[in-house]
């Protein structure tokens, strides 16, 4: 007893120093993205984040000033449209792809087997190759510039029914044959006892699914061509240039933008996890 | 039997649960790759579209293309050499010790990963700009070294950049990945090696980094995919348009070719390529690791 705990005290010595040390230096940019939307956009540009002025000296809140009322609010509005698309693919995503997986998971049919060997061929296929057809079939069905435009290649997401067919697999049959007997059809079985009992995947699914939607990039750069329909990201690189940048509104913008997945990271930080290794590798 | 009891069968039924997926497929992935297919073999003007054969195919081999090349296999190779190594050291560390010191440290490194690479790229511009005063010029400074301008200063720069970035990004992602992994290796297994006399090393060697290995190989595959399909670091840096190419990518020659330039023929045969790329690489890492020996 003694002993196991003479040999593990130094190695923690200097374990935590070393891991708290190397985690504060991963924590730093996103330290100093906070202070730096105090400080104005002029000094940015001109010296960058430094140690020396790392902490302002008056803290200024007019960045966040510019978001509200800088170019015409268009900032709310990106803001409105990332939300809205982000509601929508995550809720959208998660029904097609639950009942997609449930269906693979849960039954045996013909094709059944060749259908799944066809999900995680799809799951490496890299998207950015399919940008080009994809745009042109976006101008043929008038779909740039529109919300449904930006939603629809994501609408089935091959990820999440890999992970819902995992799920689905496990839950054992009499559950779905008791709901047989007492007349449920096939598809009432699924929304009344299966959807609940999935109800952790789903969890995980909806946490993983609306950070990509909120972080997507690729897709609504090609997709919004007008600074109205603009997501965030897009929004804020259309004030990324080479050469010079509009800091002002980019700096305060960047950190609001950052906010909610923060938030949700605190509060769900189960379902981050659970998202990235259920169902996925096994040893 | 009416239409609506006869969806209602249990041989229906998973037709009707599939179906969304099959309609996705066929239109979101099979058309367009079918289309990619065709295209690579037109020069694709707007109404006036031609089949020219091989030409694309032909005309692949340009300064552009070993540009892409070279700074994809390179950022690929480099951000495989410290995403996988570095973060197996650190999950080891997390997998003992208190629980509650691992879980937030686990969250310190996880949560640059929540951050979108435009964000990440603001903060990184303004980190790195080229003025002696900026943090990493600043801290070169200290050592001896002279400010260097990261963005504009040539292709060492700018590939330390991207690497730079994706390192803060994703090692919080492949953490999880390998502490998951750790969890799945039986504790009797140290217990026994312990018994025999194994000191940690030994064991890390002999126990641990072989049980790991459906892991490794899972976040190598990942990294291969992610490193040849990289676009959007390079993006936020350079807006498609690095002096000298030092950020072009493939899916950056591709970006530039279909859409800043509007040649989507062209644009078509460098996806197919990039694709056979990924395919290929991940197949052959995938046999290296003997992923397709039957082993149970």
């Amino acid at each position: 007893m003694a002993g196991t705990h003479s040999r593990f005290r130094p190695l923690w010595l200097v374990k935590y120093p070393l891991l708290f040390g190397t985690a504060l230096m991963f924590l730093f940019p996103i330290f100093a993205l906070i202070m730096a939307t105090f400080k104005t956009g002029r000094d940015l540009m001109r010296y960058g984040i430094t140690f020396q002025t790392l902490i302002p000296e008056t803290f200024d809140f007019k960045n966040y000033g510019y978001l509200i009322d800088g170019k015409d609010g268009i900032y709310l509005t990106w803001y409105k449209n990332s939300l809205i698309l982000t509601v929508f693919q995550t809720g959208l995503s998660l029904f097609f792809s639950s009942l997609v997986g449930y269906g693979l998971g849960a039954y045996r049919f013909i094709g059944r087997n060749f259908l799944f060997v066809l999900v995680l061929f799809v799951m490496l296929v890299p998207l950015q190759i399919l940008i080009l057809p994809l745009y042109s079939m976006m101008i043929d069905i008038g779909g740039m510039d529109t919300y449904w435009g930006a939603l629809l290649p994501f609408l089935v997401s091959p990820f999440a029914i890999f992970f819902f067919r995992q799920y689905a697999v496990g839950i054992p049959k009499d559950y779905l044959d008791a709901g047989r007997v007492d007349g449920l059809n096939e598809y009432s079985i699924f929304f009344r006892i299966t959807a609940p009992l999935m109800a952790p995947a789903f969890g995980a699914m909806a946490i993983l699914t609306s950070q990509q939607a909120w972080n997507s990039f690729l897709w609504p750069l090609i997709v919004m061509r007008t600074s109205q329909m603009l997501t965030l990201p897009i929004g804020l690189n259309s004030l990324l240039t080479p050469y010079g940048n509009n800091y002002n509104m980019l700096i305060s913008g960047a950190a609001m933008a950052s906010l909610p997945l923060i938030v949700v990271f605190f509060f769900f930080q189960k379902y981050f996890m659970s998202g990235l290794t259920t169902g996925g590798i096994k040893g | 039997m009416s239409m609506k009891s006869r969806l209602n069968t249990m041989r229906v039924a998973p037709y009707v649960f599939v179906a969304p997926f099959l309609v996705a497929f066929v239109c979101f992935y099979l058309y367009p790759i079918a289309t990619t297919i065709l295209m690579s073999f037109q020069n694709v003007v707007p109404g006036q579209t031609s089949f020219i054969g091989l030409t694309n195919y032909g005309n692949i081999i340009n300064s552009d293309f070993w540009d892409a090349l070279r700074v994809g296999l390179i950022y690929t190779v480099l951000t495989i050499a410290i995403l996988v190594p570095v973060p197996i050291v650190f999950a080891v560390l997390l997998n003992s010790g208190s629980r509650r010191l691992n879980t937030v440290h686990r969250a310190m490194f996880f949560l640059p990963s929540l951050v979108s690479v435009v964000v990440a790229g603001t903060v990184f511009r303004l980190m790195f700009a080229s003025t002696d005063k900026a943090v990493v010029n600043g801290v070169l400074k200290m050592v001896g070294i002279n400010p260097v301008d990261w963005l504009l200063g040539g292709a060492a720069q700018a590939m330390f950049l991207m690497v730079f970035l994706a390192t803060w990004r994703w090692l919080g992602v492949n953490l999880i990945y390998f502490i998951s992994g750790l969890q799945a290796i039986p504790e009797e297994l140290y217990e026994a090696a312990e018994i025999d006399g194994a000191n940690p090393l030994q064991r890390f060697f002999r126990i641990t980094l072989p049980l790991l290995k459906p892991t490794i190989v899972f976040v190598t595959t990942i990294s291969i995919f992610g490193g040849f399909a990289m676009f959007e670091e390079s993006y936020i840096f350079w807006q498609g348009l690095s002096p000298n190419n030092v950020g072009l990518t493939m899916v950056g020659l591709l970006y530039k070719r279909g859409f800043q330039q509007g040649d989507l023929g062209m644009a078509s045969t460098y996806g197919l390529v990039l694709m056979i790329i990924v395919f290929t690489l991940s197949l052959a890492q995938l046999k290296l690791f003997g992923f397709f020996r039957k082993e149970d």
